[in-house]
This record gives C-alpha cells, sequence and structure tokens, in this order.
C-alpha cells in the first residue's frame, strides 16, 4: 500500500482514528507519519476497538429496517440492561446477559477475542451446574429484597436458606 | 497500615532489582472475576454493591497470602491518598475517580492488590520486579484458588470466567510488562515496535503521562486475547517469545548509538545531568524526560555513580501525589515543581 501523504514510500503505519462515531483510516510511510508528530501514536484502546465494531454491526442492521427494532428492543429479564445502552457504555449488566443477548455479543466476542469463542484455561473448582443456576440466584435475590422491603420476614428467611444453599 | 506509609519509600517491584530489570522493569499479572448471583457494577444497586464490596473484602482478608494486607475504603480516601495508589500502579484511575462502595486490598510489600467494585466485582494484580510473569502467575493462580474456597465465580463452561465488558472474558487475565526503551525511541524504531505489538493482538501505552501522549520512554506491553488460549500459555508466550525478542532489538539499538553516536549520546546523557542537578523548577513530565535519558546513560554505563535503584525512586517519589505527601501538606504546581527540582538535586548531588 502506497502512502496516502507522499504518494511516494510504502506505507507501514496504518491508523484508526474515531471522530463523531465517523471510522478514518489513514495510510502513511514512517517519514510522513513522524512529520505529522502521528508516530508515537499509541495503538487504538480497547474501548474504542469496541465501539467500532458496534457502530459496524449498527449499520448492517439499519439496512433492514425491522432488524433494527428488534435488535434495540431487547433487555434482560434479569438486570434490565438493554442492548442499546451496552451498545453505549460497552459493559453488561448481568452474567445472563451473555445468553439474552447472545445473537448481538458473538460476533462482537469473535472479533475482539481473535475468532476464538470458547473457554480454555483455568476452571474454577467449585464450577456451577451451568449459568441457569446463577440466574436462578438472581431472580431469588430480586424476590429476597422485595420481600424484605414488604416486612415479609418469613419468606425473606426462606429465600436466604435457598440462597445460601446454592452458592 | 494507612496509604500514606508507603509515600515515602520505593514499591519492591519498582526497585531495579530482578531479572534484566534494565529493560523490563516490573512484570504484572491480573484477573477480573465477578461473583455468582450478582448483576455486574452497572446493574448493581448502592446496597448490594456494599453487599459484594463486604463479601470480597471479609473474603481476601481472612487469606494467609504471607503478610498482613490492609484495606483501604476508596469513598473515605481522601483525593490525594487516591492519587498516590494509581502513581504506584496500585489501582487504576478509573478506580480512584470511581463512585459508590468500593475498596482495595494492599499487600505492605506492594506485591499483591485486590480492586473491589472497579469495573468487575473483583480484579486481583500481583507485581514482581524484572521479567518474572511466570511467577506472577503462580502467586496469582494461588490466591484466586483461595479467594475461590470463599465465594462463587461466574463462570461458564463455554464463555469461562465471566466479565463486565466481554473484551475481558474467558480466563479474565491482562498480562503485562513495564519496559524502559529510550534506544528503540532515539533510534526512530518505536514504530516498527508498535506496529508488531498490533499485527499480534498486543495492547502498548506510554506508561507515564496522559493518554497518547507517552513521557520518558517507558512503555506498558499486555495481551488483548482473553478468550480461547490458557493462561499458561499467554505467559508463556511474552516471557519466552515477546518480552525476549523487545528485549533483543532494545538492545542492539543501545550497542548501535554506542558505536554510531556515541558523542551524541553522551551530550544528550550530560545535558540531562546537568539541568537535573542545577534546575529550581521542574514540570513532571520535563523531570521524566530527563530521568529517562540518565536510566539509560546508567545502564550503558556512561554515568557513574549513580544508581538504577535511585533514578527509579525519583521517578515515583517526584509525581505530584508522593511529593505533597511527603512534605505534609497540598502544594500548588508551581510549589510542588521547586520542590521536586529540590529532591532531585539533593538525590543527584549527593552522589
Ligand atoms: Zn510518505
Ligand atoms: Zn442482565
Amino acid at each position: 500500500m502506497q502512502c496516502q501523504s507522499c504518494k511516494q514510500n510504502t506505507a507501514t503505519i496504518h491508523l484508526t482514528e474515531i471522530h463523531g462515531g465517523q471510522r478514518h483510516e489513514m495510510h502513511l510511510c514512517e517519514a510522513c507519519a513522524h512529520q505529522q508528530g502521528l508516530a508515537v501514536k499509541n495503538q487504538i484502546p480497547l474501548n474504542e476497538l469496541l465501539s467500532t465494531l458496534l457502530a459496524v454491526q449498527t449499520q448492517h442492521y439499519s439496512g433492514g429496517g425491522s432488524d433494527e427494532m428488534i435488535v434495540e428492543d431487547i433487555e434482560c429479564p434479569h438486570c434490565g440492561m438493554t442492548l442499546k445502552r451496552f451498545r453505549k457504555e460497552l459493559l453488561l449488566g448481568c452474567p445472563a446477559d451473555y445468553e439474552v443477548f447472545d445473537k448481538a455479543l458473538r460476533p462482537i466476542i469473535e472479533k475482539s477475542q481473535a475468532q476464538n469463542t470458547s473457554h480454555r484455561g483455568k476452571v474454577p473448582s467449585k464450577v456451577p451446574d451451568d449459568t441457569r443456576q446463577q440466574i436462578g440466584l438472581l431472580g431469588l435475590r430480586k424476590k429476597l429484597d422485595a420481600a424484605v422491603k414488604a416486612e415479609d420476614y418469613e419468606t425473606a428467611a426462606k429465600l436466604r436458606d435457598e440462597i445460601n444453599r446454592l452458592q | 497500615m494507612i496509604p500514606n506509609d508507603l509515600s515515602s519509600r520505593i514499591s519492591k517491584w519498582f526497585d531495579g532489582s530482578g531479572p534484566g530489570a534494565d529493560i523490563v522493569i516490573s512484570s504484572r499479572v491480573r484477573l477480573a472475576r465477578n461473583l455468582a448471583g450478582f448483576e455486574f457494577l452497572p446493574c448493581l444497586t448502592k446496597q448490594r454493591k456494599t453487599d459484594v464490596l463486604e463479601k470480597l473484602k471479609d473474603a481476601i482478608l481472612s487469606l494467609d497470602i504471607g503478610e498482613d494486607v490492609f484495606f483501604v475504603n476508596m469513598a473515605d480516601a481522601s483525593s490525594l491518598e487516591q492519587d498516590l495508589l494509581v502513581e504506584r500502579h496500585l489501582i487504576s484511575r478509573q478506580h480512584a475517580r470511581g463512585k459508590g462502595p468500593r475498596g482495595v486490598i494492599i499487600a505492605p510489600s506492594e506485591s499483591f492488590t485486590a480492586m473491589i467494585n472497579e469495573e468487575d466485582h473483583l480484579r486481583i494484580q500481583v507485581f514482581q520486579a524484572g521479567l518474572q510473569l511466570k511467577e506472577c502467575w503462580e502467586k496469582i493462580n494461588r490466591i484466586d484458588d483461595m479467594i475461590e474456597q470463599k465465594v462463587q465465580y461466574a463462570f461458564s463452561g463455554e464463555y469461562g470466567y465471566l466479565t463486565a465488558c466481554p473484551t475481558n472474558l474467558g480466563t479474565g487475565i491482562r498480562v503485562s510488562v513495564m519496559l524502559h526503551l529510550p534506544a528503540l525511541k532515539m533510534t526512530g524504531q518505536i514504530e516498527k515496535f508498535f506496529n508488531a505489538a498490533r499485527d499480534t493482538n498486543l495492547a502498548i501505552r506510554g506508561l507515564f503521562g496522559e493518554g497518547t501522549d507517552a513521557v520518558g520512554d517507558f512503555f506498558q506491553l499486555s495481551n488483548q486475547i482473553t478468550l480461547g488460549v490458557s493462561e499458561l500459555d499467554i505467559v508463556s508466550e511474552f516471557s519466552g517469545s515477546i518480552v525476549p525478542r523487545i528485549v533483543e532489538y532494545e538492545k542492539l539499538a543501545r550497542a548501535e548509538l554506542l558505536t554510531k553516536q556515541k558523542n551524541a549520546v553522551d551530550d544528550k546523557i550530560q545535558r540531562a545531568l546537568g539541568v537535573l542537578k542545577n534546575a529550581r523548577l521542574i514540570s513532571s513530565k520535563e523531570a521524566l524526560f530527563l530521568l529517562s535519558q540518565i536510566r539509560m546513560g546508567v545502564n550503558l554505563g556512561r554515568v557513574k555513580n549513580i544508581s538504577i535503584t535511585t533514578i527509579n525512586e525519583l521517578f515515583m517519589l517526584t509525581q505530584p501525589a508522593h511529593l505533597q505527601l511527603n512534605k505534609g501538606r497540598p502544594l500548588d504546581p508551581d510549589s510542588r515543581d521547586a520542590v521536586r527540582a529540590e529532591i532531585i538535586r539533593s538525590k543527584l548531588c549527593r552522589n
């Protein structure tokens, strides 16, 4: 690839910048990058990379019209996180979100994790049966909060026992 | 123990000891963990944040990790104390300036910290001087095992340890080394290094200074991929292949500078010494820049009578929060520049 600035040397420095949601790419040779004071510019921070991926994804959906509605409307029943909010803040609301937003998350995970999609490495010695148990715990805690608020101490005590048994 | 007790001394892992510490100043391994049955922080109520904080605090304070760790409640800490911990790389800036119930557990040797309620419920870190990533991993793995005996982590068979941000998913591991690469910078080869890092999915950033503006030729290199690669594979690749290669390049660049541009190098180093030994006002940016050159001079054998430990100590103790806590009062930027110049003069001229 040729340097965009001098149009002579080979471009060895490839920069991606995001301004106002727009992605700009620059391809420069070392000399020109240096001249423009860009030479020691850091790598794109992770969160910017992620927002780029998300921006690209939204563009895909906006072509379909109705698809976008479906995607934007998803809300996690356990924590209240929405896909829209995740797109803005780049943080999920609870462990169940990985299942609730599975379809939207999978391509993002693939891209940010070098196409890897499954865990290798350490496994805790106390592995929960599956995430369903964790989701169950979330529900129980919510009920417990409600019971405490309603001053229903008998139910609260039962829920507490149930939670202690599960965790 | 309180944070202030740390302010007058240098962190053990920053003292210039450890294998290869002339280039690899220190190694760090961090693990991100969340508790099962709790929402991640963005959806966690204040009450439940307190529950998470108490639960993790109790669990970790009860562990035997070989020294008496202490807890700092971030909500109660003064902003100078918060900054002190950031300057010592013990907590993130985000944690210092965050909101709500949160804290950090610190080992007095500063080889271990545990941030509670940062971006994830728990982020534990282990530090060592020089290139000692394997040692870091072994220690943090052991501590993680002990914590897991007391709490249950959010974990899925498919995705591994579940984290608030998908970029930490899987192992939740962030392996990093702090590098001093003045010769690569001077010889204009640092861009190649940046590009190579990017091509191999590594993250690199300047260690001092804000944002992308790296001051003083210090860089932090870390892995970006956390899913689908085991912790040990990541650690081995770093310590067995990636870091040694960078060290080799830096050494070559240093040798080349000495053979081809000896006078220019000596001139730079001696000018830096001249300024630092005589200045009456010096900003932290200028101090970093000049100290970095002297550090290289010491490593190249061009500066005698000054130890790397002294230089590293100056890097640490001349940062704004350190200066103020050691003076025992808040200082405006101008007074800080004067105090900084005074400390540097007294340390360098004594030698
Ligand atoms: Zn060019
Ligand atoms: Zn959720």
